[in-house]
């Protein structure tokens, strides 16, 4: 046992000295913060959900040979509700991005996003097509970004474990899901399909650029009669 | 037998007698392609459904291979390609076009001929804006209703459209990095129409899914009963990827049936009549991406058939070894996902991948990926073969997978697979298509020949060293699911009688050249050339239509007959009066990779 300490690392004058060796002070949430990352990192539930090449990798990584089990990440649950993390694993169409996010939203927090291969990351090889999105991140929050194309089972092990240090420094203090007004929390708006994809984030910058456009337009016209 | 009668050059082939015949008969609407390079007939558009059906009743053309579009925009004309295969006779496929003006095209749909054009017309409707006349359920089918635009109309340009032709000229040899999203206003790969404000109702475009499958139910006698719509997909743990299917189910009884699809549909053609035509090569080991090797084979065929170029031996060899392992990963990876569907969870598939990861493992010693191996070129492979695999020498390696290995992990699947009795209620006598929807809905691959259709391109149409090969065509007679499971155990047997010949030979050309001729980064092709190379993959015919022109070393039209997307056509009519449970194990028994069927 560690000397009892205060929160600024010197010996806590409140207890005394015979007792030192038996008593350890700490904050709330030092103690907790332990306790509540390991039983999070150790029991990673996955999104069944596979969009592309990458999910087949991913589903090798929880087969026979890699094995996620070792490291309590082989639940995939078919429904978000259960879900800790969602492996976008493959590349994100315009037509499907909207399920995305909505899967997103149904997730209950604590909620983690782990962008798999390069399509995921930033369009891949097909970044150029006009019905895929460049990048999850350009709507999700994206905790670890796995390169590869497709990434191999052990890249895929390695995201998830590097996902678990990540949730290794995080404090129940600090998550922004146990605090008020976190924009972190806020349900990401479902993007619409219209003539393109819509975001709703950018609707006022469609709407003046529309407007300018018109202007332009209008001028011409004018310029014409 | 005489081996001069084999090789007299005067036997015109069986779709040219049927061109000859065609002549004959219609000699007013029908007329030889004028363009050099080109070959088959041009149709008038008001006689293609009179033609259709004499060459499918008279000339026993049965069997609709592809339909597609291209955009003539030199011309001011859209083209609708089919091409039309004897299922009796094989050979090569019959090419069949119709010519219309760009503004107003509208063709007659041959649907009511070969039931099969139903998603390909569809898709060709989505891309260029051909209408269908007569077509049953003419909406889009891979990009959403609202979308604006035909896609794969030459002048139609994406938000990131850069050149026409790679390699662009900012990266070779300026050599500039700058990201894509800073040449865009809204940071993203998007553009909207002039003026264009949105409404906030725009994702209501679902509800035309939904119209087109409600179907007014008879109910049961004396019985009031509710229809509902469910929903299965895009994230369903059995849709095998993002797929969707819409089912208007009365009670637990399946009265109607649409698939949705497009949510993997990642421009494959568009990039590719951009790409040069190396440059595809990578973009085709993510159509299927469970059997990468097979859809090199496939367009390796076709471009070689299109620049006349030769294959070195060696090499012929290397690519039907890596094919054929192919076909047994892909039907290892079927057979566990089938079962998983029918209720043996995960346990197969366990199993099975042990087998699949040493085939995996020699592909990444060989190309150097385990599943995008990118490993063929025109007129050649990539690769030798290693020195070693997994610690063994190459070809004590291969010699004790293929004579002891696999052959282990069949027979040990069929011991503990075939005779379950979960395997035999939930397959036999579900899904059941028969032989004459099979040939009319062009059903291909393992879907054909448990319908008892013993159709297999590797003997209807002979490529690389197949005719030289001693294997039979796997056929199953009853159509159900339970017979697509067993072709599938077949073909694999089938595959290791073939890898167990071709081991010899690997031993015989060792050091040979495994490339013919000059390695070249860009093929620049001496005259405009069209061709279509078809080959068997694991999940049925794939095929690839790629014209050129002169000294533009990118394909002009790169068109995709993917099996996958096709053999979904006839789902609907398999899927009918049976439980909801039921279709989730029929669609695992057509075998399907999204990455192919949305391309």
């Amino acid at each position: 046992m560690t000397v009892p300490q205060s929160n600024n690392g010197e010996a806590s004058p409140a207890v005394p000295e015979e007792l030192q060796e038996n008593v350890w002070i700490t904050t709330i949430a030092k103690f907790l913060d332990p306790i509540y990352n390991w039983t999070r990192r150790n029991s990673l539930w996955p999104l069944g959900f596979g969009l592309a090449c990458c999910a087949i990798e991913m589903i090798c990584a929880a087969s026979s040979r890699f094995d996620f089990a070792r490291f309590g990440m082989e639940v995939f649950r078919a429904t978000p509700r259960q879900a800790d993390v969602m492996i976008i694993s493959g590349t994100v169409t315009k037509k499907m991005v909207p399920t995305i996010v909505r899967l997103y939203n149904q997730m209950a927090e604590p909620r983690y996003v782990i962008a798999m291969g390069a399509c995921a990351s930033g369009g891949g090889p097909f970044k150029e097509g006009y019905s895929v999105v460049d990048g999850i991140d350009k709507f999700l929050p994206v905790d670890v970004y796995i390169p590869g194309c497709p990434p191999t089972p052990q890249a895929l092990l390695n995201g998830m474990i590097a996902m678990q240090e990540k949730i290794d420094q995080q404090s129940i203090a600090t998550v922004p899901w146990y605090r008020k007004d976190d924009p972190l929390t806020e349900l990401v708006p479902i993007p619409l399909l219209g003539p393109d994809l819509v975001d709703l984030r950018q609707v006022e910058l469609i709407k003046s650029e529309a407007a300018k456009a018109n202007a332009e337009t209008a001028v011409e016209e004018a310029i014409l009669a | 037998m005489n081996q001069e009668s084999i090789d007299a050059p005067t036997q015109q082939s069986v779709a040219e007698t049927a061109v000859a015949k065609l002549k004959e008969r219609f000699p007013d609407v029908v007329s030889d392609d004028p363009r050099q390079g080109y070959s088959g007939l041009i149709v008038q558009p008001n006689a293609l459904v009179e033609v259709a059906q004499a060459l499918r009743d008279d000339l026993g053309f049965d069997y609709l291979t592809s339909v597609t579009g291209v955009d003539l925009i030199d011309d001011g004309k859209l083209e609708s390609v089919y091409h039309v295969t004897s299922i009796e006779q094989g050979g090569k496929p019959l090419v069949l076009k119709a010519q219309v003006e760009r503004d107003n095209a509208i063709l007659p749909s041959v649907y009511s001929v070969w039931p099969g054009a139903e998603f390909q017309e569809r898709e060709a409707y989505d891309m260029f804006g051909i209408r269908y006349d007569n077509h049953p359920d003419l909406r889009r089918i891979l990009t959403w209703d609202e979308f604006e635009g035909y896609p794969l109309r030459k002048d139609w340009q994406e938000p990131y459209f850069e050149d026409t032709h790679k390699p662009f000229g900012s990266r070779w040899p300026a050599g500039e990095v700058r990201r894509a999203e800073e040449t865009n206003i809204y940071g993203r790969n998007v553009q909207y129409p002039k003026g264009w404000v949105p409404t906030g109702k725009e994702y209501e475009v679902e509800t035309d899914t939904y119209q087109g499958v409600y179907v007014e139910a008879d109910g049961v006698p004396g019985l009031k009963t509710d229809k509902i719509t469910v929903n299965l997909g895009p994230q369903h743990p059995s849709t095998h990827g993002v797929f969707r299917m819409v089912v208007e189910l009365d009670g637990e009884t399946v009265v109607g049936l649409k698939p949705v699809m497009g949510y993997l549909h990642r421009n494959h053609e568009k990039i590719g009549e951009r790409n040069t035509f190396l440059m595809n090569m990578p973009y085709t080991d993510r159509l299927d991406y469970i059997s990468s090797m097979s859809n090199n084979h496939g367009y390796a065929i076709a471009v070689e058939e299109l620049l006349d170029i030769k294959v070195a031996e060696r090499a012929e060899w290397l690519r039907i070894l890596v094919v054929e392992l192919t076909r047994i990963i892909n039907h290892l990876w079927a057979l566990g996902f089938l079962l998983n569907d029918m209720g043996a969870l995960q346990t197969p598939m366990l199993y099975y991948y042990v087998e699949r990861e040493l085939i995996l493992d020699f592909f990444e010693e060989l190309a150097g990926a385990r599943m995008m191996c990118n490993y063929m070129r025109f007129g050649g492979v990539a690769y030798d073969l290693p020195d070693n695999v997994r610690g063994t020498e190459t070809m004590k390696f291969l010699h004790d997978m293929i004579y002891d290995r696999l052959p282990r992990v069949m027979d040990q699947g069929d011991g503990l697979m075939t005779g379950n009795e979960i395997v035999r209620e939930r397959g036999i006598g579900y899904g059941t298509l028969s032989r004459e929807d099979a040939i009319a809905y062009s059903a291909a691959g393992p879907l054909l020949r448990a319908s008892g259709v013993a159709y297999d391109i590797r003997r209807a149409d002979p490529y690389s060293y197949y005719e030289h090969l001693d294997f039979d065509v796997a056929v199953r007679y009853n159509g159900d699911i339970f017979d697509r499971y067993m072709i599938r155990v077949d073909e694999m047997r089938q595959s290791l009688r073939i890898l167990e010949q071709v081991l010899p030979f690997l031993e015989e050309t060792a050091g040979a050249p495994i490339f013919d001729g000059k390695p070249q980064h860009a093929l620049r092709p001496k005259q405009p050339a069209e061709a279509y190379g078809h080959v068997e993959n694991p999940k049925g015919e794939l095929g690839f239509y790629v014209t050129a022109q002169k000294r533009i070393s990118s394909p002009t039209r790169y068109h995709v007959r993917a099996p996958s997307f096709i053999n979904l056509t006839v789902l609907e009519k398999m899927s009918m009066g049976h439980k909801v449970a039921d279709i989730v194990a029929i669609l695992g028994s057509i075998d399907i990779v999204l990455g192919e069927v949305d391309r």
